[in-house]
């Protein structure tokens, strides 16, 4: 199977793997005990935060772990607005945000928030000055994704962060999609708060973190035993936690590699597939994008029927077409950079990673074709132009 | 999530394409909600002797496109109009529950190309 589905998930790394096996065995203390077990435990988290902190430019002691990026989300947002409730009210983020972020703020919304959305332009980009207009007397939160799961968009995070901070205002961002696949520094960022989650860079599921500046106080909104300096109490999964910080490491150490190898392929796939197939268009920015990011439409055909058939030809891929999801609504990210419904059906993304070769990305380019020709032939919407 | 058989239907569709001549077109759906098919149909002596389609859509839009057709080969009007979308979905062994409302449009389609051969027959033999 050629696997190009990496922003679903990615798999675990062997050596990960290895690192987390012992935590489950011989070592499976208690990190908040005090004898030998339980202290082995402690420090095998406490290297991981230091791994995962030395990724993203932090101090660990502004590391937490959470159980993956919709807690962290969930503990940024709310715990922010909660401890600023009577400052103001007043929530900003964007309209392609991932719906851990989304679904948070509609939330609050109806618990007496405020929430704007601010847009992209076509190619999925957020404008800093229209973050800027929006900010009023009441605005607790800013809080805009770094990279987009669907069309890969890097956004400006630092020029907004800058504007945040001039403003006195918190920011946080979502880098789920970019941390481990592009640099990621919280410092020159300008973020006060930043999500990420393990098993996007070949780490376990059910791990994530959030990385809290020094200084920023957060409303908890999980009660418990305490752990995690009270923000995310719960006794700590120490082999997910150590197959993170493992994760974060390899990342740090291939991160140069693994970009320059993934925008080769990357640019291969966009090129080839654009040049032989007509009427196929990428949605999103051509450069300002993630290294693994392709996403095309295709005129004439639906996305799940070229899902279903790239699968028989062995290739794990994915689409923003309505009539995958489960709510069968179209990609919330494609309308948002403008395009029709009928377009965002014929969506498909690919997101390659690290083991991909260029012998997977000729053979996809090769698949694409076949499988668009052939359901053009029996699609009522498309007229060849060659014909 | 699909049946072996709607995968069969939907790896190898039969009958797809347009009938130049057909004596009905019908056609369903709409594209903003991801499906739309036309179905075309030859009729002789009352009987369905030809059924071609084209439809654009999912997994189970095409695979309903697809049984039909085999369905509604050799039946007589009176018969074809009788196939209801859930006898296509059983035929099929089945369709999720989700794609049963929005993706299940071959009956209709089919009802609509038969009422437009009845529609060209009856002005055929009025100018009679």
């Amino acid at each position: 199977m050629i696997y190009m589905d990496h922003s679903a998930t990615s798999p675990v790394d062997p050596e990960v793997f290895e690192a987390m096996t012992p935590y489950f065995t011989e070592g499976f203390g208690n990190a908040s005990t005090l004898y030998k077990l339980g202290r082995d435990a402690k420090m095998a988290m406490e290297t991981a935060r230091k791994q995962v902190a030395s990724l993203i430019n932090a101090e660990p002691k502004e590391i937490i772990f959470t159980s993956g990026g919709t807690e962290s989300d969930n503990i940024a947002i709310k715990g922010t607005v909660y401890r600023l409730k009577n400052k103001g009210n007043h929530i900003i983020t964007s309209n392609i945000e991932h719906p851990a972020v989304t679904e948070t703020c509609k939330y609050l919304e109806k618990n007496g928030f405020e929430v704007t959305y601010v847009p992209v332009d076509k190619e999925g980009l957020v404008h800093p000055e229209d973050v800027e207009k929006a900010i009023t007397d009441k605005t607790v939160l800013i809080t805009i994704m770094h990279a987009n799961n669907e069309i890969g968009t890097i956004q400006p995070i630092a020029e907004i962060g800058k504007i945040a901070r001039e403003h006195g205002i918190y920011f946080h961002t979502d880098a789920v999609q970019s941390v481990g696949k592009i640099p990621v520094d919280v410092k020159s960022m300008n973020v006060d708060m930043l999500s990420l989650s393990s098993h996007k860079l070949y780490g376990p599921k059910g791990i994530g973190a959030l990385y809290i500046k020094k200084g920023v106080r957060l409303e908890p909104i999980i009660h418990g035993g305490g752990h995690e300096r009270g923000l995310r109490p719960g006794t700590e999964n120490v082999p997910a936690i150590v197959g993170l910080g493992k994760a974060c490491e390899i990342s740090e150490k291939n991160l140069d590699k693994d970009m320059e190898h993934l925008k080769k392929l990357r640019d291969k796939l966009i090129d080839s597939v654009l040049e032989q197939n007509e009427e196929a268009y990428l949605n999103g920015h051509r450069t300002q994008r993630l290294p693994g990011n392709v996403n095309f439409r295709f005129t004439g055909i639906e996305g799940e029927s070229l899902i279903l058939h790239l699968d028989s030809k062995g290739i794990a891929a994915s689409t923003g077409s309505a009539c995958s999801s489960i709510k069968l609504e179209p990609s919330a990210v494609l309308m948002a950079i403008g395009l029709k419904e009928v377009e965002a059906h014929g969506s498909l993304r690919l997101s390659l990673g690290r083991e991909n070769t260029e012998e997977d990305v000729d053979y996809t380019i090769k698949a694409i074709k076949e499988v668009v020709d052939t359901l053009r032939k029996m699609s009522p919407l498309w007229c060849s132009k060659g014909e | 999530m699909y049946t072996e058989k709607v995968m069969d239907h939907f790896q190898n569709p039969r009958n797809v394409g347009e009938i130049p001549d057909a004596d009905g077109v019908g056609t369903e759906g709409n594209p903003v909600c991801g499906d739309l098919m036309t179905i075309y149909i030859k009729v002789k002596d009352n009987i369905i002797t030809d059924i071609k389609f084209k439809t654009f859509g999912c997994g189970a839009a095409i695979a309903t496109s697809s049984m039909i057709t085999e369905m509604a080969v050799g039946k007589t009007i009176e018969e074809a109009l009788k196939i209801t979308r859930n006898d296509v979905a059983d035929e099929l062994d089945g369709l999720p529950p989700i794609k049963m409302h929005c993706s299940n449009l071959a009956a209709d389609a089919l009802k609509t190309a038969i009422e437009d051969y009845k529609k060209k027959q009856a002005e055929k033999e009025k100018s009679n």
